[in-house]
């Protein structure tokens, strides 16, 4: 790609400074939305874009702000900072270095709902970031770019960080609000969306950081442009976060529908030498592993695309494993993971990934025959449909998807025992 | 209209509320779908899984809003790919649940397998054993073998306690938050919670005390497991082997009813001793919660202190008589003093003993009197709460006016009730000097200084006038905001409920404030009319019965003592509570009390007669709401016999005719007393079905509540003719600067004999202590904590100060019953001890 969109700052050093942003066009989008457009107009744009949500489930962005209950009031735009999906850094890199064009989108969207404040809720360690978007929201205001009567209309809108305490399920849209409200980071029941019930049970909208940084150029350029990027059905700019075996990691802001082949091996300058691709986990620990064969790598890497070789593309944090990985043990990892992150609210998911820790465990090490790989799976199948949020269900992908694909890893770690 | 879905779960139809949840609709048709979470009083959470379903809709064709048919005609039925909780999972028309399916069968016991990887399966030493939710549906669903390897199990706290009275049992935990959502959304004291996550997860309290709550035992009923025991019941019994009797808790006027757990025991030579209190459903008095002291407050009635045997006077000592020889000698000296005899009762008597104390008094020409520091109960019997009242119905058009009472301390379950009608829309006003736990749920808040209860009435009263032509009251100068928004939001109430407490007050002041709120339901029509009147929260569980048979206070008890020549003390404390009647009542002529203790005034007494508690006889008591109950006899204690038993022979020796058994009281009493009359034990025993349906096979859905198979009782009918106005004469305070006046307040655990004999309940009890605003106490220079002294009608009283922001100037808040004899509003000065100076 020739041109950033989303880590515009790679290509403008100084980004991050307010007079460089808008020196390069900044808050452009935002006077056109607040001085010109009618906040349907905005949706619609939007809508129009194609643009779907980069935190992971793909849903159409402009829908969702059209799902906004209009009888109830106030509204609240949440952006979701909790970036805490192993694998998976490219807000972080966004809300570093271009902070102006994410809290831009975050200004639009909560134009175009009609909301007065907005929250960015960002995981506990990423302190640092807060405190450096405080500054940044404090320069806007100063700016002019937050406040009451903005523009001179009637619009007003401030913005709020909001530092969770370091619970990966704080990453769910509805624990994120409970833990907003100062309660325990527990999802809760779905329906209601937020939506129609959200922070403070008020119409909420939730959008991941990358959505939001893409909405400015939505605006200033248009949804034709942005569709001209990306696929038909996945439209647009996405961060990849590449991680795992490969010898150049990191994000790489490619249109939707690379294959991983580019990815990984023309971005990432393939794998470390001596060693070949066996997997790749293309949405982090929650994600099924594939096998990294030709018809894999060629695969685009969008949303329609990622399920035929057996996975989800996620928030697109693409783990490569290579053949010096033992699967039982990534499998134990995976699920130490998941099982420190649950948040214990339903039985499945808090007695399920315990379990399945203990079998991994013992399976990893070589303490364990092929009938405990088969209860694991057992046990994994006893989650699966049944868990009250996705953590629980997406902890089972890479255990089931694991054994079934990758078996002789499986009867290597069990010969000791099986004999 | 409600409008209504039709669906078919397990091959059966149903016909319920749209909105209804799965679970709800089948429990209705006799489908039991196991549950942990849910509860139905609380809304579904879906935390647990356990009631999973398969759950099929109608397909509807876009284009014609239809639904699509099959080949045969039938409407095509879409099944969603996983299972879904019936608990969250509204009902839709023409949905079908599948809760027998192999698919959802192996769903529930996949979630049990889940469960009982972390739970420890100690059934065998638990005390849910039996009544267990989780160990009825493992035996029903569950694996029989665990593939859960027993040296992963997590090991916890196995008695960790929450507070004195609930114990935790960490590892039984199934972490389903019933107590959590109980305590933060029924009872609104949010003192235990979640803390840590995933397997960790575990319950605290956050309070200090630990689980400082009134209600925290209802949280072991609704467990679903044997995490929550109380510190009472817990190894005490395997529930098995306990049988029930249903009563009604005599502590307070609300009228909880209850079931009591009686097990047959070798320390009682195989008599039935009681194990525990539990609630028993009465959707319209206590819904299926009690709260701690109707619960633990028991133990009086087996205390070793109780008397055993009718006590006289011989040589100035009290030594055993016969009860042959003792009813002789009563009956002798009451002849004797004919008219001059006077019956003092309190309300912790039934109405079958009220009324045969009061057939005996009238029947030698005597006096009978109520016992009481509060008045205006002969109001009450004229507007109070009548025929198709259900505090379970107040929601929206219905105004409710709380004045002078602390609802949390004096009659805990109305707070949750009224809690719940705001909830369901209901208006509250809260009318009193300080800030009480009520006040949250209030949309307005009227304060007023001790002393102006009534002249506040009387005020919005007028405020009312002005506008509406009422009769006027006499002019107050009070006013102000407050009143005028609640005169306003009183005038268009759709129904209007009063209650009215003694916070602050003695007699006069009370019956002054009854009648003021009489008045005020009189002039804006609110009377004889279900869903509107007044209710006392009263002392004592039976002084509305008491007031409906003609009791009265006497105005001054002093006086009285000294002028009757014969007086016949039943079940209550006189010199005990003020110790200042000590030299009247000894000096008094012939004294008889009648008690289950030997208490400050039988100490005096020439004859002391052994009563029997509640737990050992039946009767019926009337409640503040005016609804008569009914209470069955739990245990047999045959030294002591029940006050109407003993009044009845006493009434025969002296040649009256009068009834012995309950059953022929209650008869007479209807006969005689008018409010009365529609009412037979028959009656009082009738059921009809309570939603939810609790305490059936399926312990899971409800809890370990009663259900009530025993009589929901009814209200008493009341008078045809609404009462005329009078505006009641209001004591004035006339105070000098900068003196404090001790105003007397009430607190749940005070120093009673029904809650001092609980070891339990003991331990909460305060010491005896007054409480004062801080710039108060910083003018008198006694620091927060000190031990300090006053003098009340004489007698000297040490108490430790309290400083609290909330107390009024001018004001030193003492409670009820701790020592301090307190009836009514008087001046103190406060010294500093000289114990503490020492």
């Amino acid at each position: 790609m020739t041109e950033h969109i989303l880590l515009r700052h790679r290509d403008i050093p100084g980004l991050d400074q307010i007079d460089t942003y808008r020196q390069n066009g900044g808050f452009e989008a935002w006077r056109k939305v607040v001085s010109k457009m009618d906040p349907d107009d905005v949706t619609n744009e939007v809508k129009a874009s194609g643009l779907r949500g980069r935190g992971g489930a793909g849903f159409p962005t402009g829908l969702k702000w059209s799902f906004i209950d209009w009888q109830n009031w106030p509204h609240y735009v949440v952006a979701n900072a909790d970036e805490s999906e192993p694998g998976t850094f490219k807000d972080r890199e966004i809300m570093e270095s271009n902070p102006y064009q994410f809290l831009e989108g975050v200004a639009i969207c909560a134009f175009a709902v009609k909301a007065n404040d907005a929250y960015i809720y960002l995981r506990g360690e990423f302190w640092q970031i807060a405190h450096k978007l405080d500054q940044c929201i404090t320069e806007m205001e100063s700016g002019g770019y937050l406040g009451d009567k903005l523009y001179r209309t009637n619009t007003s809108l401030r913005l709020h960080t909001h530092l969770g305490a370091g619970a990966y399920i704080c990453g769910e849209e509805s624990a994120l609000l409970e833990s907003i409200e100062g309660k325990l980071g527990q999802p809760r029941l779905r329906p209601p969306f937020p939506p129609a019930v959200g922070l403070y049970g008020k119409p909420t909208i939730v959008n991941n950081v990358e959505t939001l940084t893409n909405v400015p150029f939505i605006i200033s350029r248009g949804a034709d442009w942005y569709k001209s990027i990306g696929t038909e059905k996945s439209p647009g700019p996405k961060v990849f976060s590449l991680s795992g075996c490969v010898n150049r990691p990191g994000n790489y802001e490619l249109p939707l529908g690379t294959t991983f082949r580019e990815l990984i091996f023309d971005h990432g300058r393939g794998i470390p030498e001596g060693h070949k691709i066996k997997a790749i986990m293309p949405a982090g620990a929650s994600s099924s592993m594939i096998i990294a064969n030709d018809e894999a790598l060629a695969t685009p890497m969008d949303y329609e695309s990622v399920p035929n070789v057996g996975a989800q593309l996620g928030s697109a944090s693409v783990i490569v494993i290579d053949d010096s990985v033992s699967i039982p043990w990534l499998l134990n990892k995976t699920i130490h993971f998941f099982k420190h992150e649950s948040c214990g609210k339903c039985t499945p998911c808090r007695e399920g990934t315990y379990w399945m820790m203990h079998l991994t465990e013992r399976i990893s090490q070589g303490n364990a025959t092929m009938n405990e790989v088969m209860l694991l799976q057992d046990v994994a199948n006893q989650l699966k449909g049944k868990c009250l949020c996705a953590l629980g269900e997406f902890s089972i992908e890479a255990v089931l998807t694991g054994i079934e694909r990758f078996p002789a890893d499986f009867k290597t770690v069990t010969a000791k025992s099986n004999s | 209209m409600e409008k209504l879905v039709s669906l078919i779960i397990d091959g059966k139809q149903v016909t319920v509320p749209s909105g209804t949840v799965i679970v709800n609709a089948a429990k209705k048709i006799g489908i039991d779908i196991p549950v942990f979470c849910y509860h139905p009083k609380m809304e579904p959470v879906g935390m647990c899984r356990q009631c999973l379903v398969e759950v099929g809709r109608l397909v509807i064709d876009r284009a014609t809003g239809q639904p699509v048919l099959e080949a045969d005609g039938t409407p095509k039925i879409q099944f969603g790919a996983k299972l879904e909780t019936a608990c969250t999972t509204p009902v839709s028309e023409g949905m079908v649940v599948i809760g027998t399916s192999e698919k959802a069968v192996r769903g529930r016991k996949d979630i049990l397998e889940f469960l009982l990887t972390s739970h420890p399966l100690d059934c065998p030493v638990c005390d849910k054993g039996g009544e267990c939710s989780l160990q009825n549906l493992t035996l029903g669903y569950g694996p029989g073998q665990s593939r859960f390897i027993f040296d992963e199990k997590m090991h916890l706290a196995k008695h960790y306690p929450l507070g004195d009275l609930i114990f935790l049992d960490r590892e039984r935990c199934i972490q389903c938050g019933r107590c959590v959502r109980f305590q933060t959304n029924i009872v609104d004291d949010p003192v235990i919670g979640f803390y840590n996550r995933g397997r960790s997860i575990q319950i605290i309290t956050n309070s200090e005390p630990g689980f400082d709550s009134y209600f925290s035992g209802n949280t072991t009923d609704i467990c679903p497991v044997g995490a929550l025991t109380t510190a009472d019941f817990r190894f005490q019994a395997r529930p098995w082997e306990l049988c029930s009797t249903a009563s009604i808790c005599p502590h307070c006027p609300v009228g909880c009813n209850l079931t009591i757990n009686l097990r047959r025991e070798a320390r009682s030579n195989g008599e039935l001793l009681i194990k525990r209190i539990m609630p028993r459903q009465n959707e319209s008095v206590n819904e299926i919660w009690i709260c701690d002291k109707g619960r633990f407050g028991y133990h009086y009635t087996e205390s070793k202190e109780r008397l055993t045997q009718p006590l006289v006077r011989r040589e100035g000592e009290l030594v055993a008589i016969g009860w042959d020889e003792v009813l002789s000698y009563v009956a002798e000296n009451f002849t004797h003093a004919g008219k001059n005899l006077l019956a003092l009762a309190s309300g912790r008597l039934s109405n079958e003993d009220l009324f045969n104390l009061s057939e005996l008094s009238s029947g030698l020409g005597g006096k009978s009197a109520l016992y009481t520091h509060m008045a205006g109960g002969d109001l009450v019997a004229q507007v109070g709460f009548g025929e198709g009242t259900n505090l379970a119905d107040l929601g929206k058009g219905t105004v409710i006016l709380v004045v002078a009472s602390n609802l949390e301390e004096e009659a805990p379950v109305w707070r949750l009730r009224l809690k719940q009608a705001t909830e369901r829309g209901a208006t509250l006003i809260v009318a009193n000097p300080r800030r009480t736990k009520l006040e949250r749920y209030a949309s307005q808040v009227v304060r007023y200084a001790y002393g102006s209860e009534a002249t506040t009435i009387l005020a919005i009263i007028n405020a009312m006038s002005a506008k509406q032509n009422f009769p006027k009251a006499p002019k107050f100068s009070q006013g102000g905001e407050a009143i005028k928004t609640a005169s306003e939001t009183i005038s268009s109430a759709e129904n209007l409920i009063i209650f009215y407490g003694s916070e602050g007050m003695g007699l006069e002041a009370s019956q002054a404030l009854a009648q003021a709120c009489a008045n005020l339901l009189v002039v804006t029509n609110h009377t004889h009319k279900a869903n509107n009147g007044l209710v006392g929260v009263w002392p004592r569980a039976n002084d509305q019965g008491a007031w409906e048979m003609g009791y009265s206070p006497l105005p001054n008890l002093k006086e009285a003592l000294q002028q009757f020549e014969a007086i016949y003390i039943a079940g209550a404390d006189p010199v005990g509570d003020d110790p200042s009647l000590t030299e009247v009542v000894r000096e008094a002529e012939f004294v008889v009390v009648q008690d289950l203790f030997l208490t400050e005034t039988a100490k005096l007494a020439d004859v002391v007669l052994p009563a029997q508690a509640f737990t050992e006889r039946e009767g019926t008591i009337t409640s503040g709401e005016r609804r008569v109950q009914r209470y069955y006899p739990a245990v047999q204690h045959t030294d002591q016999k029940p006050d109407y038993a003993i009044i009845a022979a006493i009434s025969k020796r002296v040649g009256l005719d009068v009834q012995e058994s309950p059953l022929r009281i209650f008869n007479r009493l209807a006969a005689k007393v008018p409010a009365f009359r529609s009412l037979s034990y028959r009656l009082l025993a009738q059921v009809s079905e309570q939603w939810p349906i609790i305490g059936r096979n399926d312990l899971f859905y409800g809890g370990t509540s009663y259900e009530n198979a025993q009589g929901l009782g009814m209200h008493l009918s009341s008078p045809s003719q609404i009462p005329a106005l009078a505006w009641p004469h209001v004591p004035e305070v006339n105070l000098a600067e900068d003196a404090i006046l001790a105003v007397p307040i009430t607190i749940l655990y005070d120093r009673g004999q029904t809650i001092y004999s609980s070891q339990l309940l003991q331990q909460r009890i305060p010491p005896a202590h007054i409480t004062l605003h801080p710039d108060v106490a910083q003018r008198l220079n006694i620091p927060d904590g000190a031990l300090v002294q006053f003098s009340l009608d004489g007698v000297a009283v040490d108490a430790i100060l309290h400083v609290e922001e909330q107390v009024s100037l001018g004001v030193a808040l003492v409670p009820r019953s701790l020592g301090m004899p307190v009836s009514a509003p008087v001046q103190i000065e406060i010294v500093v001890s000289s114990e503490y100076l020492d």
